[in-house]
This record gives C-alpha cells, structure tokens and sequence, in this order.
C-alpha cells in the first residue's frame, strides 16, 4: 500500500525506542479504552472476589477482605493487541500468589471471569511466581470503572486482553480451554514478544 | 422500505478534495470529487482511512451530507474535536487538491428517501445534523413535500451547521419546520428553546404517534438515548425510531 | 417407492446458490431475533461495541445487552460468532413482488 495521506501523523506515538518494545508495537502516552460490552458499576458491597473449579476447597474475599491482604505496588509495560504500548505503568494489588496460598490444585489452566461475563484463559503457571495481581489502583488512585475497576487482572506480560477487567474470579481448568476473544481467533497464549495476536500466529 | 440491497464488495477508493466550505468555527465541510463513486443513500456514511508516511494507519467513518447525486461528489461535514486523532486533520490540514483514502457507501439502516414517506421528524445535536441532512437536502431536490420537523441542539447560534441553507429551505414552505434549541449561549433577545432536548420538549415538537412519524435521531450517545426513550414513552413505534450515536471514538 | 433418509441427504455444496443470496446483503438492515430475550429488531438498531483500535467487535442487543454477534477481523481472515441470534430475515430479492 503505498497512498499517503500528506501530513496525517496520527495519535501521539513514540517509535519503538529501546528493547523494551516487542515487535510491531508504537508507544502511547495516553491509556485507550476497548471494551466488548457495558462498563458494569458493581457494589463494592456485593462484591467478591473466587477461585473455584478444579480445587479442593474453593476460596472467596468480600471487598474488604481482598484490601486487607498484603498488596503490592508494581511497575511494569503493559503491550495491547492493538499495537499500543504503554511503558512505565504503576500499579497496586494483591499479587495471585497470595490468593492461591494454601490452594490445592492438579490444575494447569486458569479462566479468569468477570462481572459482563468476559473469560480469557491463561496456564497457572503465567499467574504465578510474582507474574500476576489483581489490582485496584493504577497511577495512585483507585482505577477507574473504564479501566476495569473496581479491579482487574494484571499480567504484564502477556498481551493486555488477559488482563481481564471487572474480574470476579480465576476458575482452575485441567484443561486449556478458549476465553471470549480466544472463541473468535485471538491466539490461546498471547505472548507480544512472539507476537502471538491470533490464532496461527 | 428501502431496499436490502444487493451490495457490490467495498472498495478504498481515492477522493480528491475539490472544495473546502467553513460552516462554524468548528465545522468544515469536505467536498470531495471521487471517481467511479456508485452514488449513495441520504443517511449513509463512509469510512475515511489514514496513513502516516510510517505506514500507521487509522480509519472513521462519517456521514455524507450531500444529497444523492450521480456527479461522483459528495460532502462530509467534519466537526473539529480538540483530542482528536483525525477530525483535527481531515477540518484543518487538508488543502484543496489533496488526496484521501475513503470507502462506500455504507448501511442500510439509517437512511431515508422520499419513497418511505412521513412525516419525518429528525432530531440531531451537533454535527449529528449531517446524515438528517442528506435527508432534507434529497427531500427539496426531489420536490417531496413529505411533512418534516427538525429538532436541533446547539450549544450557540454559532454553532449551527447549515443555518443560512436550514433558513431557505424553511422560507419554501413545502412542508419542513426547523426548532433549534440552543444549550450554552443564546442571542439577546432569543426567545426559542434553550435547554438539552427532554421529553418535554419532544412532546411539543413531535408528531403525534398516531400518525406514525418516522424519526432519525443522531448525534452523541446522551442525546440520542434520551431522544429515543422520550419518544417511546411519549407512544412512538420503537420500530419507526432510527438511531445514530456518536461513539467516544470518534474525533 | 419410499424415498430414504440417505437419499434425501444432499452434499452441502448443493446450498450453494441458495447461500449465495442469502449472504450478499447490506447487514444493518437484515432483521434478527435476540436468542436471550426474544426481542426482534435490525441490525443497525442493536448496540456495537468497537473502537478503531479494535480487531473485535461485538453486536449486542438493545433490549437486553446480550451478545448477539461478534466479529474478529485477523490474521488475514474474519471469524464471525452467531451464537446470540435465533434467526436472520432479509429481503428475497428474487422473489416476485
């Protein structure tokens, strides 16, 4: 394709400037919003946070019990699926690895569900070992609903789209079992330095 | 109604821009001059694609505000978004004699000719009045004198698109009466409307259901979701009631 | 003489032409019947979301905000979910008027 539309530059966007920036990705400075659905607005009282499925004995935090654990503030690039990355990020949250404390499991595979009925699937082992949070505030306050607050799914390192928002739960699979977007084509894994956007990629 | 019609696959075609009109201080209007263009729908709109010389691409889509024709033109009217991504440079940069990448016509849901009938009540906020403009653009062309009311909301009297043309299609008396209600800054002396669209207003400017209006209501998502309820309320056929929102993507 | 099961079976190659009219029209004015709350309505009518960003998109209905179609453009091919809608409806352009 070789038309140009003279003088166009498009969103702010950085090309990539060090190796912090997987393959095919531009850098932003402000943070999109993409969502497949209405931005639910839960009661913070009604909420709860589970790990359930293939468990010995299935766990759940109200609101409260979740911030009353340990958190963890983080800094970390965040790369979407869309091509935009977003270096630098600040985040707080309980890391998945005191939530799974004490949880029994021969299970490899995780769905993450969310409150407007998202799923994406990710291996346990992507969640675990200071890879994952469940976070609630980003940039020092606490995130916003378009975001994906009350909380959301944080893993860095795979594409943004497992980071689900308005997360509600990890339920442990025995087998490795396609989310919302993975139904339609993204790829099962999702890793943005083997650009692994969709299926056969 | 019109037709589903059978649908040629869609191209990107490259328009020329031939004519650049300033309608407010916001607002400009693209004429662009794009050949093999198949003519289109009053309502339908085209996607408008970008590219940087680095290849980053972006695409929106906008509603043609000329009415059909068979001259291989058409007008987009483009409102300049302050953040915006792509409104600042197709309402801005571009010159006559540059070139854009476009494609359509698109849908066949929010479209209205003639042969549909009325009465017509459009209901628009901003540059949300350009597709409700093809309509009364097609409607005068094609000598219709199908009942039509316009409700439009403007934050001032500025801001209005199309006034001076709104005024002469009104002083034909064939049949169209325009409201403008204007929500931040009113004229000395402005004894019109002067508040966000409400039902209230709705209930005094629509048809009466009975004579089942068909209504097209565009422009942002706020405005066009408290139009189509007030209607519903008021009695009017869901069925009849055609929407448009402006996404918070757009700009 | 009764005609078989297997004789009544035919290759789906055989629906080609009839696919063929079916899938060649301007889908927001197709009509669609909501496969959760039952509601009917055009395409056009129902809520989207995407973004210009997005290679996803998904058509909810604007009755009961269930999903009734989603659509991937990637990867050099679409991939398009229906499981939301009970039934299409479009004009038969065919057909004798």
């Amino acid at each position: 394709m070789s038309f140009i539309s003279r003088g166009f530059k498009g969103r702010p966007r950085d090309k990539p400037r060090d190796a912090r920036v997987p393959p095919g990705q531009y850098v932003v400075h402000d943070f999109p919003v993409l969502s497949a659905g209405p931005t639910p607005h839960p009661s913070l009282d009604a909420w709860t946070f589970s790990i359930e499925g293939e468990v010995d004995t299935a766990k759940r935090w109200t609101w409260a019990e979740l911030r009353a654990l340990p958190s963890e503030t983080v800094t970390r690039d965040i790369h979407c699926v869309t091509k935009w990355s977003k270096l630098d990020t600040t985040w707080e949250g309980v890391s998945v690895d005191t939530l799974l404390d004490g949880v029994e499991t021969a299970a490899d595979y995780v769905m993450a569900f969310c409150d407007g009925g998202y799923t994406t699937n990710l291996p346990l082992e992507d969640l675990t070992g200071g890879k994952a949070w469940i976070a609630y505030a980003y940039d020092g306050k606490p995130l916003e609903s378009q975001h994906g607050g009350p909380a959301r799914l944080l893993v860095p390192h795979l594409y943004f789209w497992k980071s689900a928002k308005w997360v509600r739960g990890l339920r442990l699979m025995n087998e490795d079992t396609p989310g919302f977007w993975e139904t339609y084509g993204y790829h099962m894994y999702g890793d943005p330095w083997l650009e692994q956007r969709y299926s056969g990629d | 109604m019109v037709g589903t019609a059978l649908q040629r696959r869609l191209i990107w075609r490259t328009a020329e821009v031939v004519d650049l009109v300033d309608e407010t201080p916001r607002v400009r209007s693209l004429v662009l001059a794009v050949p093999g263009w198949p003519g289109h729908q009053a309502g339908q709109h085209v996607d408008v694609r970008l590219t940087a010389d680095d290849g980053y691409q972006t695409q929106r889509s906008y509603s043609i505000a000329s009415p059909p024709s068979t001259d291989e033109r058409l007008t987009l009217t483009i409102e300049r978004l302050d953040d915006g991504e792509v409104s600042p440079y197709l309402a801005g940069e571009l010159h006559a004699g540059d070139q854009v990448e476009l494609r359509g016509p698109i849908g066949g849901y929010f479209v209205w000719a003639p042969a549909v009938g009325g009465p017509l009540l459009l209901v628009a906020g901003g540059s949300g009045l350009c597709p409700l403009m093809a309509m009364l653009r097609l409607r005068q062309a094609a000598g219709s004198t199908v009942p039509a009311r316009l409700l439009y909301s403007s934050r001032s009297l500025d801001e209005v698109i199309y006034r001076d043309e709104l005024n002469k299609l009104v002083a034909m008396e064939n049949g169209l009466e325009v409201m403008l209600t204007l929500t931040r800054q009113q004229p000395p002396g402005w004894t019109g409307l002067h508040r966000r669209i409400d039902t209230d207003m709705l209930s005094a400017v629509a048809w009466p259901p009975a004579e089942r209006p068909w209504t097209f209501i565009c422009g942002p998502t706020p405005l066009v979701e408290t139009a189509a309820n007030a209607l519903v309320n008021l009695g009017h056929e869901p069925a009849r009631i055609k929407t448009e929102r402006f996404g918070p993507t757009g700009g | 003489m009764a005609i078989t099961e297997q004789e009544l079976r035919l290759d789906g190659n055989a629906a080609a032409g009839l696919l063929r009219d079916v899938f060649v029209h301007e889908f927001t004015s197709v009509r669609g019947a909501c496969a959760t709350c039952g509601a009917e309505g055009e395409m056009g009518a129902q809520h989207l979301y995407m973004t210009p960003l997005s290679p996803g998109a998904v058509l909810r209905c604007a009755t009961c905000g269930s999903m009734l179609m989603v659509v991937v453009r990637a990867g050099g091919r679409f991939r398009v979910g229906l499981q939301g809608l009970v039934w299409l409806e479009m004009q038969d352009e065919g057909a004798a008027s």
